[in-house]
């Protein structure tokens, strides 16, 4: 049998075994500006980008993806919301970059979920990686399930959030620009109606003068 | 054989992957760079960065450079300042949220250059909630089983989604509040519209026909 000791070691390898490197972060891009990321990955290893635009203008980005070569594996403009997953090609530097270039005066809020699963030589594919390790017994095998499925109601919680900052920012646009429009409509409503009054009154006040004008002649 | 070494070493290990393994960006030595964090209060943030100097006579980034430090700053949503430190050029900064909303975090160089510098390289790792949380460490202090430790981390995770729902609620609230607000204003809005209108068109017809009368057109 296991010693307590040696079972903790099966576990940090486990842990090991499945780790999946996630950064999530949130930035603000200036307008006009141009943001990059890199990161090194090895051939073979899988990595998803997801992102999404919180708030700013029209909610749109543009995202280049590179390759170490610099060949553009994904380039897509104007987009608020994509994942992408690809496995590495080729071993190196991955680059991403979000660029506001097209935007001259709307900075944005966006997004990134850059995830990197583990080396291919360590990956054990199935659904539950310990299963190779035979040392699983019912009840770990449903808390790991447990596990999974609170992890993708995190995710999904994170992406409720993000939709409703966008929702949000959208709402406090409205209010503001409806405050702004009824100033704006108050003011214009005092003015078309004086000068709907002036207007009138130099017809009447022209004509008569023009007509008295004539007369005198 | 000494167990305790043997797991020091696999620890060291997974130190290691976590470290090689990290996401950067360049900025220039006088650059700042935020980033924002929405999360809930009584929310453990930890960010793990690595800073590295580029160097011009052998075109690479120096892995260490002992002379720079990054600053961290931390805001609430309150624009107060939570965490304000100097670190070396590799750091670990931690805080706690204690009110719910948008925290900014900032780094910038402690560099004294004034145009613009050199170009630094920053490695940035930004775990938040359950995701911060070391099991590899608590199982070796507390010497915890695996499926303890898994349970263990199940309870992080629902009380983080917990934390998370109530931090919804809260916003939902507020998102609420603002469009009772606009549906408030336009309904306003509307009855002073009609108002100004209708004491517009009022006044224009008085000072008309006044007029009319004092020219003698009718």
């Amino acid at each position: 049998m296991l010693t307590p000791t040696l079972r903790v070691l099966f576990v940090l390898i486990a842990f090991l075994l499945t780790y999946i490197h996630s950064n999530e972060l949130t930035f603000e891009l200036p307008d006009n500006a141009k943001e990059c990321f890199n990161e090194k990955i090895k051939v073979g290893s899988k990595f998803v980008l997801e992102f999404q635009v919180v708030t700013g203008g029209n909610y749109d980005v543009d995202l280049e993806l590179k390759s170490p070569s610099g060949k553009i594996l994904y380039q897509v403009t104007k987009k608020q919301y994509d994942q992408i997953e690809k496995t590495a090609e080729e071993d190196g530097v991955y680059e991403f970059c979000f660029s506001n270039e097209f935007s001259t005066f709307t900075h944005k809020v966006i997004y990134i979920d850059w995830r990197v699963d583990g080396d291919p030589e360590h990956e054990i594919t199935g659904p539950n990686p310990r299963v190779a390790e035979g040392a699983l017994t019912m009840i770990e095998s449903k808390v790991g399930n447990i596990h999974r499925n609170l992890e993708s109601c995190i995710d999904y919680q994170t992406h409720h959030r993000l939709r409703e900052a966008t929702g949000r920012a959208r709402a406090e646009d409205l209010q503001e620009r409806v405050q702004l429009w009824s100033i704006g409509q108050f003011v214009l409503i005092i003015i078309v109606a004086i000068g709907t009054v002036l207007l009138l009154r130099s017809f009447f006040t022209d004509r008569r003068t023009s007509s008295s004008a004539s007369w005198s002649r | 054989m000494g167990n305790q070494s043997f797991l020091s070493i696999v620890f060291i290990l997974v130190q290691l992957i976590l470290t090689t393994h990290s996401l950067y960006f360049h900025i220039r030595e006088t650059e700042r760079k935020c980033f924002i964090e929405e999360i809930p209060d009584q929310t453990l943030v930890i960010g793990k960065y690595k800073v590295e100097l580029f160097d011009a006579n052998s075109n690479t980034y120096l892995p260490s450079t002992p002379g720079i430090g990054m600053h961290v700053e931390v805001k609430d949503p309150d624009e107060k300042i939570v965490l304000s430190k100097l670190y070396t050029s590799e750091g670990r900064f931690t805080f706690t949220s204690h009110i719910p909303g948008e925290h900014v975090i900032c780094l910038y160089s402690n560099s004294t250059a004034w145009f613009g510098g050199q170009q630094l390289r920053v490695h940035l790792d930004i775990d938040i909630g359950e995701h911060a949380v070391d099991y590899q460490q608590i199982s070796a202090k507390e010497k915890l089983t695996e499926l303890q430790l898994r349970v263990r981390q199940l309870l992080d995770q629902v009380e983080q989604i917990s934390k998370e729902q109530n931090y919804q609620r809260y916003r939902e609230e507020r998102f609420r509040a603002t469009s009772e607000s606009t549906n408030q204003r336009v309904l306003w809005w509307s009855i002073a519209q009609l108002l100004i209108l209708v004491i517009a068109g009022f006044w224009q017809m008085r000072h008309l026909k006044g007029f009319f009368e004092a020219k003698k057109l009718v």
